[in-house]
Order: structure tokens, then sequence, then C-alpha cells
């Protein structure tokens, strides 16, 4: 008997549950897409430094998911007892006939476990589709062997699905449990009747506080792209992001009374259908919902930004690494190694590190033809020369402003010649320099705006007891050793006659290319110090060498931006799943509050066309409202975000990945945009 | 005189042939351009069914409703809500004003639905407004004024679009019996002074008092009909009362 009253109730509310059902299956979908990654073809079809990185990514997305799972159990507690207070009548109706509390909760619980199962169900099949998708998209990313495809299931993720979803499902037959529980008759009976307070503003109140929000959501916007050399540290950047928080709030707050006063002034859009009873609504329902709407705004913006940002900082990792990485490897070993205190060389390792580094992999028996257009070059050190010492006078300044740097950290010099050779072999612009002057190179944003004060002042330099002074008012753009992204922090070229003692050489540096047309990795393979090759055995010796090369910084570039990539898709999907969820809830609740309104609107005379018309521009609008300003938001956030994440972006490469961002959202905010619209014309139309 | 309403022969019925009720057993009557008829009868008459049936809310199963000499039961669709819009007016048991809007709004929301230009909605508006002395609570939302005074915007937006006819469904149902007497004088007003044309259903005597022309409705069938003509409105209530004590049933069900 339960159970029929169970399946006909299901049957019966089937418009009422979309959204639940839509939020349970999209959970469980997006939860195995994200933990089946490691089972999936793209990944068994990778490089190996590559296949360390996915593994790291895994471990980090599972990690997320624990969060997400929290998430999800939140929205889908408040999913359901959204559902739970719809029927609150019909659970009444169900005690005055004497029904016993146990009974209805034996109903809840046997439905909340047939719509767990099947929406677990859906949700697997929709997600294995979707991770063959999406493993496309992994091995694009990854650029992965994809020229036999297969099928694939994991059944770990598959498992890791079930029980989170299981524990969830508890969650919700508890709270369940503890809402029946609590239920007194006369309240369900009565639970329709509900009288609501009408708040209305003053429309003169709307006005300031809509111009006060305006404005400091345009100064904000302003700082965070034209002023941005003002944002140094975390108090710079919160001051935007909370006059953004306080702007939103405000211009929700207003917004609604501001239009309604506008547009009474535009007679003929404000007297026309049935627009000014829409006005109202919208006025009326953004009056008591400010708070849902300006957080729901903010996540769409997080979710926008962090998407199409991440997206770009992919394709623009990409790009930096051409230019960043000129050459395929840089050897780097530390030289005239001084023992002090406690530390104590090995002879061998002492006598070595006064010879060049090709010198030494000569004594190693490594052949020298396997690199082409080598070019080895001392990098010096001078004792007392650090970085606190390079601001000079204005160390203490910002020391103060900037407490995390490595004030002592020791400055680089090296020799103008000895830099050109490099820049030529790089292809990089070379310099010269009179007898008096130095040149700082550094490729770093950040750094570089601390030198650049110091250089404009005309710092002057002590290096090796002679003065110098700085040839350009600010740093050079350039690097020595190859990166995937702009991390130089500064090196200082002075000339070749300042007079540096072999004593001070601190490093060896060597760049070349490998002398093969094809074959790369093999020689990659003799050098990366990976495996058992000739740099491994020399660091088993106890001599201090390293190697950057192309192809691994390559690899961990596609690795990072893979990893940023996604998590950032995970979370913003979340999030924006997060956000419908509330928005679509907030409508349906209030659809079933202003049903009596719709039944007034059919009494006076207006057809069912014409009352789904009103239903869906009401929705329509409430759904776009924040998105628009999100919108708005997003266009100066990302451009914020471009920046904080330091030329690893370029504008044009922004375009696709926000036409992606768009697609995806569209897709997940516009089923929830229609799901809210059936469901409350379902609410509104029921007749008793 | 112009014939506003006109009724012939209508019969709805229920169910199916096995259980067969009959709402509506072969009504015919008319009703003249700014006659204000009462409907009166018992819960389970079939007053509420005639009166859906003249709003066009339900079908009947046979017979002819005209309307201002237009034919309504073969209506469909859009023609159908056209005609409701623009010739029929509503006022309901409780009086039905959209809690959001101002006065003003509810009332022109009557004629912005109907498409009206909106320099004439506003002109309109006023009009009525000043006719039944609403004119300085236009600004105001319904729960800042009190209850005749909302009654007046509700009559407001019943007549603002000029219906050929006015339906009430128990107009008083709602209302204690000050707000009752109060709702009562602005239907005579309206059909006094603005010549509307009023039918209105109910099963109090009291508020039947105020129509010109009573028709007692019994198990589907027209029982009887009371005509005011000269008569003051006591000795009118007097003779509703006779009627409706004959008309009881309730006495011969108890026999």
């Amino acid at each position: 008997m339960l159970f029929k009253l169970a399946f006909k109730n299901m049957a019966k509310s089937i418009k009422d549950y979309s959204i639940y059902f839509l939020t349970l299956v999209l959970g469980v979908a997006i939860f195995y897409m994200f933990n089946s990654l490691d089972s999936q073809q793209a990944m068994l079809e990778v490089s190996k430094s590559t296949r360390e990185i996915i593994e790291l990514m895994i471990r980090i997305l599972s990690i997320v998911s624990v969060f997400v799972a929290v998430v999800l159990g939140l929205l889908i507690v408040y999913a359901n007892n959204f559902l739970i207070n719809r029927r609150k009548k019909e659970f009444g109706i169900y005690m005055t006939l004497g029904m016993g509390r146990r009974q209805i909760s034996k109903i809840i619980l046997i439905e909340t476990i047939f719509i767990g199962i099947i929406s677990l169900l859906v949700g697997l099949i929709l997600g294995i589709f979707a991770s063959q998708l999406m493993s496309v998209f992994v091995a694009k990313m990854f650029e992965a062997d994809m020229t036999s495809f297969e099928f694939v299931f994991s059944k770990a993720a598959c498992i890791e699905t079930c029980i989170y979803f299981a524990v969830m499902y508890l969650a919700v037959i508890l709270f369940n449990a503890f809402t029946v529980s609590r239920y007194r008759l006369i309240r369900l009976i009565n639970a329709n009747k509900h009288n609501e307070k009408i708040k209305m503003r003053n429309p003169f109140w709307a006005v300031i506080v809509f111009l006060f929000g305006s404005i400091i959501l345009g100064y904000a916007y302003y700082i965070v792209t034209k002023q941005t050399e003002t944002l140094r540290d975390l108090p710079d950047v919160l001051r935007p992001i909370l006059m953004g928080i306080i702007g939103t709030l405000a211009v929700f707050w207003s917004l609604s009374g501001f239009f309604l006063l506008v547009i009474q002034k535009m007679k003929n859009i404000y007297l026309k259908g049935t627009n000014l009873f829409v006005l109202r609504q919208i006025n009326h329902k953004i009056n008591t919902t400010v708070i849902s709407m300006s957080v729901i705004c903010i996540m769409l913006f997080m979710t926008i930004t962090i998407l199409s940002s991440s997206l770009a900082m992919h394709n623009s990792m990409q790009q930096n690494l051409l230019s960043l990485s000129p050459v395929d490897i840089n050897i780097i070993k530390r030289a005239y190694l001084k023992e002090t205190g406690d530390i104590i060389y090995d002879k061998e390792v002492l006598e070595d590190s006064k010879l060049p580094i090709m010198e030494t992999l000569k004594n190693h028996g490594f052949e020298e033809n396997t690199l082409k257009d080598v070019v080895e070059i001392p990098i010096y050190e001078i004792e007392g020369l650090n970085f606190g010492k390079f601001l000079g006078n204005q160390q203490e300044h910002f020391e103060e402003r900037y407490t995390f740097l490595a004030y002592g950290e020791h400055e680089e010099v090296i020799k103008i010649s000895d830099y050109n050779r490099v820049a030529r072999l790089y292809g990089k612009e070379e310099y010269n320099l009179k007898e008096n002057e130095y040149i700082v190179l550094c490729n770093y944003q950040n750094i570089a705006y601390i030198r650049n004060q110091v250089l404009s002042s005309g710092n002057t330099l002590t290096i090796a007891e002679k003065e110098y002074v700085p040839k350009y008012s600010e740093c050079k753009d350039g690097f020595l050793e190859i990166s995937n992204s702009r991390m130089n922090t500064g090196i200082i070229i002075v000339p070749d006659s300042c007079n540096l003692q072999q004593e001070m050489i601190s490093e060896f540096f060597l760049a070349a290319n490998y002398n093969t047309d094809n074959d790369k990795e093999k020689i990659e393979e003799m050098l990366d110090g990976a495996g058992d090759d000739i740099i491994k055995q020399l660091r088993e010796q106890g001599i201090n060498i390293r190697t950057s090369t192309k192809i691994s910084l390559a690899d961990s570039s596609v690795g990072i931006s893979s990893i940023v990539i996604f998590i950032a898709i995970y979370l913003g999907i979340i999030f924006l799943i997060a956000s419908s969820v509330i928005l679509a809830l907030k409508q349906l609740t209030d659809s079933s509050d202003n049903k009596q309104r719709y039944i007034i609107l059919r009494k006076i005379g207006c057809d069912e066309k014409m009352i789904n018309r009103t239903l869906f521009k009401q929705i329509g609008i409430f759904f776009g409202l924040p998105l628009l300003f999100a919108i708005i938001h997003s266009i100066f956030g990302i451009q914020f975000a471009l920046i904080v994440l330091e030329g690893l972006t370029n504008t044009e490469e922004l375009l696709p990945s926000i036409i992606v961002t768009i697609i995806l959202m569209g897709f997940i905010y516009g089923s929830y945009f229609l799901a809210t619209y059936l469901g409350s014309k379902n609410i509104i139309k029921k007749e008793e | 005189m112009e014939k506003i309403l006109e009724i012939k022969n209508i019969e709805k019925y229920y169910g199916n042939k096995t259980n067969l009720t009959k709402a509506i057993d072969n009504i015919s009557f008319q009703v003249q351009k700014g006659e204000f008829v009462g409907i009166m009868g018992a819960s389970g008459s079939g007053k509420t069914t005639l009166l859906n049936c003249i709003s066009t809310i339900d079908k009947v199963t046979s017979g002819y409703i005209l309307v201002d000499g237009e034919e309504i039961t073969k209506l469909k669709g859009n023609a159908l809500n056209r005609f409701r819009r623009e010739k029929l007016g509503f006022i309901f048991q409780d009086f039905n004003l959209l809690d959001t809007l101002t006065c003003f709004e509810n009332i022109a929301l009557a004629l912005t639905i109907q498409k009206v230009h909106s320099q004439e909605i506003e002109k309109r508006v006023e009009e009525i407004a000043e006719k039944l002395e609403i004119k300085d609570i236009l600004k105001k939302y319904p729960y800042e004024v009190s209850g005749g005074q909302k009654q007046r915007v509700a009559a407001a937006r019943a007549i603002v679009t000029n219906p050929k006819l006015v339906l009430a469904d128990e107009p008083t149902g709602a209302l204690d019996s000050k707000s009752a007497r109060q709702l009562l004088e602005s239907f005579e007003f309206l059909n006094q002074n603005l010549k509307a044309t009023i039918l209105m259903v109910t099963h109090d005597a009291f508020t039947a008092s105020y129509a010109n022309r009573i028709l007692f409705i019994k198990d589907g069938k027209i029982f009887n009909e009371l005509i005011k003509g000269k008569d003051t409105r006591k000795d009118f209530f007097e003779k509703i009362i006779e009627v409706q004590t004959l008309l009881g049933g309730d006495l011969s069900d108890v026999i």
C-alpha cells in the first residue's frame, strides 16, 4: 500500500521533482567523469613524465571530490527540503486519515530510495558517455595518441560514485525523518495559508543606493583594469574584491526599484500587456532575495572567470613555451664550492667544481658531438651583493611593504660578452655597455616592477669595488635559463672590464641543442637525470648539477595547466550547478506563493498564452539578471586574472575559451532555467 | 430595450449515461441593457454552473447563449479569450486585487491586457477613479487602503474596460455586513450612474435585494422570478425571503 502511494505520488509530482532529479543526475555524471579520468584511454597513451603529472592530478581531483561531494550533498538536502515542503498538505491529509509519522517517513523513504536509484543509473550512463567525450578533450590536451578508440568503463569510479551518493542519500533520509518527526498536524493542513508581508521601498533610496552601487562597481572595475600597478599585495587586491561584493549587493538591493522608477516614466513599455505585473513581481521578489541574488551573481562570475581564464592559460602556456624555451637543454652546475663550517665536500668534487660543464661531462665519457650550438658561460655571485642591497636606500621601504620577498638572496652577475653569446643562440637582442654601466634582465613582472622603481632613480651599484649606473631606467625583458613561464627575477649584466674573480663564479651555465634531427627523445634520456644516465651518475658522486630540458618543460607545462584546467572545470561546473539550483528552487518556491496572483490574472481575462509569456519573462529576468551582472563583472575580472597570471595569457587566446565557457554554461544554466519554467508553469496551472 | 444577454434552452449535464446529473435543466431568460439581475439558489442548485457557462469558463451541453447578439457557445481559442476580455467584467467573492500592484496598476492591468493605448489607459483609469471617488488612493497599495476602498478599486477594474456585462459571483460571500453594504452600494452606483449591466449570483437575500430583478434557481431550473419594480428595498427583501422559504426545499425534505 505504501509502495503504491509512494509511486503514485511521484508520478503525480514528476514536474516538481525535475529540478531535484536534474541535480542528482548531473551530480552523479560529473562525479563519475572526473573520478574516472585515470582509466581513460587517453591517459594510457601518454609519455612517462606526463603520466606522473596525471597521477598527481588524479590525487588532487580526489581531494577536490570530497569538497564537491559536500557541496552536492548540501544542495541535494536543500532541493529535497523544497519538495517536502511542497507536500506538507498532502502529508497533513494522510495524518488526518490516521497515518502515523513512521508510515509517512516510510513513504518518503521509499520515494528517496527509488528516485536515488533511478538518478544514479541515469547519471552513471550519462557520465560514462560524457567521459568518452572528455577523453577526446584530454587526449588533445596531453597530446596523446587516440587513433584507436576504445569504449572505457571505470569500475573504480563507478563504485566511488555509488558510495558517495549513497552517503548523500542517507543524509537526505535522516533529514527527512527529522523533518517529519517535527510535523504538527495543524501546521500541515494550513501549510498553504501564510501571510507574506509586502515590503515596499522608498524609490528615492533606490536611486541613491543604485548610484552608490554603480559608482563603487565602476571604481572597482577601474582599479582592476587601469590601475593594476597599484595592486601589489593582498590588501590591495582584497579592496576591489570587497568593493565588488558591496557594489553587487547595493545594485541588487536597488536595481528593481530604480528600474521600476525609470520604466514607469516610459509609458509605452510600462502600460503594455502584463509588463507592469512582471515589473512588480520582480521588484517584490528582488526585495526579498537580495542576498541570494548577489551570491548567485558572484558564483556565476567566479565560474565564468575561472573557466575562461584557465582555458586561456592552457593555450598561452603552450605559446610561452615556444618563446621561453628557444633551445633543447640547459645544464647548470655549482662552481668553486667553498667549504664553510660544517659543509665539507669530497676532494674530487671540489676539483670538479672548478671545471666547466663540458669538461666534466667529457671526463665521464660523454660524447661532445651529442650536443650542438654549445654555449657555456660563468655566472658570478658577489659577497654582500644581494637583492636587498640592490634596492639601496629603498630597501627598508620595500621590506615593509613586501615582507615575503627574499632580500638576502645573492644577485646573479654575468659579463656582457657572455650574455651576448647566449642571446645570439636564443635569437634575442644583444646589448653593449659603457665602462660604468649595468643592465638588469628580468621577465617576472612583479619583481621587475620593484626593480624598475630603483632603476628609474638611477641606483648606483658597487660591484667588485667599482661603481656602476644603470644604462636603462627599467629592466630589460630576458632570461638565461629556459622555462615555461616568466620566472627570471633578475640578472645583472656588467661590462667585461668588471673586475670579477674566478672564485666569484657560483655556477657554470650551458645552453645547447641536441645534435639530431628526429630522435630528440633518445638524447633527452641521456641527460634528463630521471633514469640511469650521466647526470644521475654525476649527482650520485656528489656533484651539484642539474638540467632543464625543453621536453620536460613542455610536459610539466601541459601538466600544470591541465591540472589547473581540470580542477577549474570541475569546480566551475559545481558552482554553476549550485547557483542554478538555488535560483531554480527560489523561483519554484515563489511560484507556489504566487499561484494566487496568477489565478487573479487568469480571472481578469489573461489567456494561457499571456500567462505563460508573463511567467517566462519573469523567470527569464530572474535568471538573466545575475547572469548579466556576472558577465559584466567577468569582463573586468578576466582582464584582472590575466594580469595576476602574469603574462601567461594574451587576449586573443581568450575568445575560444570564452566560447567554450558560454556553451558549457548555456547547457547547464539553460537546463535549470527550462526546468524552472516548466515547473512553475505546472505549479500555477493547477486549478482546484 | 437592447438585449445584452439572451439564454435559450441551455442544459448542462455532468457524468455518464448510468449516472447523469443535470446541473442546468433547460433554462432560458434574457437580460436587458442597464439591468441589475440577481440569481439566487441554494448551494448545488446550479447557479454557479450557470455563471460559469455565461462567462465561458464552462461549456453548455446544449442550447445557446448570446451576449450582445454574439453566439458564444461555439467560440474557441483566441476569439473566446478576446470575448472574455472585451465583453465581460468580473467581480469576485474576495476582491482579487494583486497585492504587489498599486491601485492604479490594478485597474490599468485590465486595460493593458486588452492592448489599449498607453495614453488612453491613464485617461480612462483617472475617469473611472473620479467617478468611484478613489482618485486619491490610486498611488497606494491595496494593503494601505480600507476594505470599502478596495472593493471600489475592484469594481473600477471590472468596469473600466466598458464591458457589456458585469458578472459577480457571490460578491459579498467573504465580507462582513458593513463591507458588504459598501460593495453593494458601489454596485448600485455602477448600475444607476454608469449604466452597467450586472448579473450577480448569490445565496444571500440581503445582497440580492439590491438587484432590480431576481431569478430563483432550484435543481437546475428557474423556479421563480421577482421584479423589484416600485417596491422599496425593504419590501423587496421581504418578498425574497418569502420565495426563499417556499424554495427552501429544506422543509419538504424534512417531512
